[in-house]
């Protein structure tokens, strides 16, 4: 062996030299074993210790919500949502523009669609009622919807498409996600607080870090059994009354279905630059005007769009019960069901992609299948209705005896 | 210029160590970009940029709108038609996961155990500095080389996109604008921080590199582990260690085109990044330090 490196001497092969070499070797792991520790510790004492804050009734703090009147904030969130539906991240994507209207990829809904699934980051500034920003970050792209004035625009990065309506000053929730999307916290808790009647337990469950800010925790229960709704949490920001976090928890347990709350939060006037917006360069604009007359168009020639076109102008839609175990009724069109197998509407595995995704169920109704995510389970019979609720299988099962 | 002779060259210069650790880098920054293999490696990533360019331009020379109207592709492929200076972040972003990182792995991985097969690294050694100081050194060089080809890769990018389309006022993602120069800025960050972005890789190739006394399997191994990395990284049913994944935050330059600069991302991947570079860095010093040197 050649004396090669002046700092390390010949004697490599003396027990004690060696062992104090091999102890070398420790170093890597101990910077290993740090950092695991540290990623794994760090997070637990920072979240160890809840807010001191003084108690407060369910009422005190639903009317600070009421009452709190912040007009401008900027912040992060990140929503997170796992409805149960099979794997739909793809597939909503692919579909949900071309079923929307066959226009824009920068039109809101179906941007807001992705939201149905997955985590997201969001970025929301307001300044008052007339300038609102929302952003969905995505990879090297991003969806911007900003809503100034009369002018709400939607600009779609990754596609440069920017699509643009023009609202009358009266309606300004034009620039706000549709119905039905999880949004800020603030629009998902003044939806749970509505839903609040004699059915609803209401509560204050503590207190909590979000954001870095003390907030407390308003717990919303049904007092109904059969809902899949366990409980749906909103933690109040203790000094302004804004809603920080919402988290909807399915009565079946395990991981929140809808987890949505600001990471970042800050009550300062947004930059008056994030508010306007003029077309990039190049960038395709559409009109919302001229999408709706394009969808109308090309809507007779595709059959899809038939299809969407028939289930618009359904007829009747019947809510079956109230409170959280309401169902809806609807008659589909023409009183079809499920196409039967072989009827041709529909290829084999077409037919059993379907079967797979429903369990079979029979009732006094007849029989049908049963569509479930964590949240809402639909039942499609065989002679063409659908029950629709945030219920259980059996209570749609229920629902859908006592309709008959 | 041979190992040996650089070693003698860079000895006798340096009356103390700390100027002697310099003489060396700057010597093993000479030996590395003199190399044909070099030069060929930056070669091939400033012909990429210019690939896209051309290819963009063929495909709107009639004048249609640019890119794939649904968002397909690398990302900012549909913006380079309206402004040049998005050829930067295209090309960055499609070198970003394969050739940059192939380029550094070949640097990196051939960066000891080369000398050890050229049997040059016992007479570096003679040299009295020690092999801390030498993997130091080498690290250091390759880190120069992780920026060196970056900034290749964008400069090409910023050439070609002047040449064969409009430059001026920067559309954001967020859609917001800024000005040409602070969009000159924003490049440079965006350039920096994909270089950074490879530290980790660049120290786990040295490590690597240690290992062995071939060169060859040394750079095999290196892309083999970021091959391996990236394609954990796409697997949906392992998102539990995605977030220790080198490659997992590359793609975190783009939030500097935000409006605000999104930094949450850019932070991690800097922390991942500096973990591992401490890990495999002190592993690679582990093992250098202990490795009979013979041949």
């Amino acid at each position: 062996m050649a004396p090669n490196d002046s700092a390390e001497t010949s004697e490599a092969t003396g027990t004690v030299v060696g062992r104090r070499k091999a102890a070398r070797y420790i170093v890597p792991f101990a910077v290993a074993g740090v950092a695991a520790a540290t990623i794994g510790l760090v997070p637990a004492l920072a979240n160890s210790g809840d807010p001191d804050l003084p108690d407060i009734t369910a009422q005190e703090l639903i009317e600070k919500i009421a009452a709190s009147d912040e007009q401008q904030l900027s912040g992060t969130v990140k929503v997170t949502t796992d409805l149960g539906i099979p794997s739909l991240g793809g597939l909503a994507g692919s579909f949900a523009p071309d079923a929307g209207s066959g226009g824009s990829s920068a039109e809101p809904e179906s941007k807001l669609m992705e939201l149905a699934s997955g985590t997201h980051t969001l970025r929301v500034a307001v300044d008052g009622p007339d300038k609102q920003r929302l952003s969905v970050l995505g990879e090297g792209s991003e969806y911007s919807l900003v809503h100034h004035g009369d002018d709400v625009w939607g600009y779609d990065s990754a596609s440069n498409e920017v699509y643009h309506a023009e609202s009358d000053g009266n309606e300004h929730a034009a620039g706000k996600a549709p119905e039905g999307v999880p949004g800020t916290p603030k629009e998902l808790a003044e939806k749970a607080l509505a839903a609040a009647d004699d059915t609803t337990s209401v509560t204050v469950g503590g207190t909590a870090q979000v954001a870095g800010r003390d907030a407390y925790k308003l717990v919303i229960k049904p007092k109904q059994s059969g809902s899949t709704i366990g409980s749906v949490t909103v933690a109040v920001d203790a000094s302004t009354g804004v809603p920080l976090k919402f988290t909807l928890a399915p009565s079946s347990g395990g991981k929140a279905a809808v987890d949505a709350g600001f990471t970042q939060v800050d009550f300062a006037k947004p930059d008056a630059s994030s508010f306007s917006f003029t077309p990039p360069k190049g960038a395709k604009v559409t009109e919302a005007d001229e999408l709706e007359a394009e969808a109308g168009k090309n809507g007779a020639a595709d059959t899809a769009h038939k299809d969407l076109g028939a289930l618009e102008d359904f007829q009747g839609l019947n809510v079956i019960g109230k409170g959280w175990s309401a169902v809806a009724e609807i008659a589909l069109p023409g009183g079809a069901g499920l196409p039967a197998q072989g009827s041709g509407d529909m290829p084999a595995q077409a037919q059993q992609f379907l079967d797979a995704l429903g369990d079979k169920v029979t009732g006094d109704f007849g029989s049908g299948t049963v569509f479930k995510t964590r949240l809402v389970n639909a039942l499609l019979t065989d002679d063409g209705k659908v029950y629709v609720g945030a219920v259980t299988k059996d209570a749609l099962v229920k629902a859908a005896d006592a309709a008959e | 210029m041979s190992q040996a002779e650089r070693t003698a060259l860079a000895a006798p210069r340096t009356p103390g160590r700390a100027l002697w650790t310099l003489g060396l880098l700057r010597s093993e920054l000479t030996v590395m970009f003199r190399r044909w293999r070099t030069l060929a490696l930056l070669g091939v990533l400033a012909a990429v940029p210019v690939l896209i360019g051309i290819a963009v331009r063929i495909e709107t020379g009639d004048g249609s709108r640019g890119g794939p109207g649904d968002g397909g592709g690398p990302a900012f492929l549909s913006q380079v038609t309206n402004n040049g200076l998005f050829l930067v972040f295209a090309a960055l972003s499609a070198t970003l996961p394969v050739f940059l990182p192939m380029a550094v792995g070949v640097i990196a991985g051939d960066s000891v155990a080369g000398e050890a097969s050229g049997g040059t690294l016992r007479y570096l050694l003679v040299a009295p500095a020690g092999r801390t100081r030498l993997l130091l050194t080498k690290y250091a060089s390759v880190l120069v080389f992780c920026l060196a080809a970056t900034l290749v890769v964008a400069a090409s990018a910023l050439a070609v996109g002047a040449l064969l389309f409009p430059v001026g006022e920067v559309t954001t993602i967020s859609g917001t604008r800024i000005g040409f120069g602070e969009g000159m800025l924003r490049a440079l960050c965006v350039a920096v921080a994909v270089a950074a972005s490879l530290i980790g890789f660049a120290a786990l190739g040295l490590f690597v590199s240690t290992l062995t006394n071939s060169g060859i399997a040394a750079m095999a191994a290196t892309v083999g582990v970021l091959i391996t990395a990236q394609i954990l990284d796409t697997m949906p049913q392992l998102d539990a260690i995605h977030p220790y994944l080198f490659p997992h935050y590359w793609l975190s330059f783009t939030d500097l085109l935000r409006e605000p600069v999104y930094w949450d991302e850019l932070v991690r991947n800097l922390g991942l990044q500096a973990l591992y570079a401490a890990v495999f860095g002190s592993a690679a010093w582990a093992r250098l330090t202990t490795k009979d040197i013979g041949v």
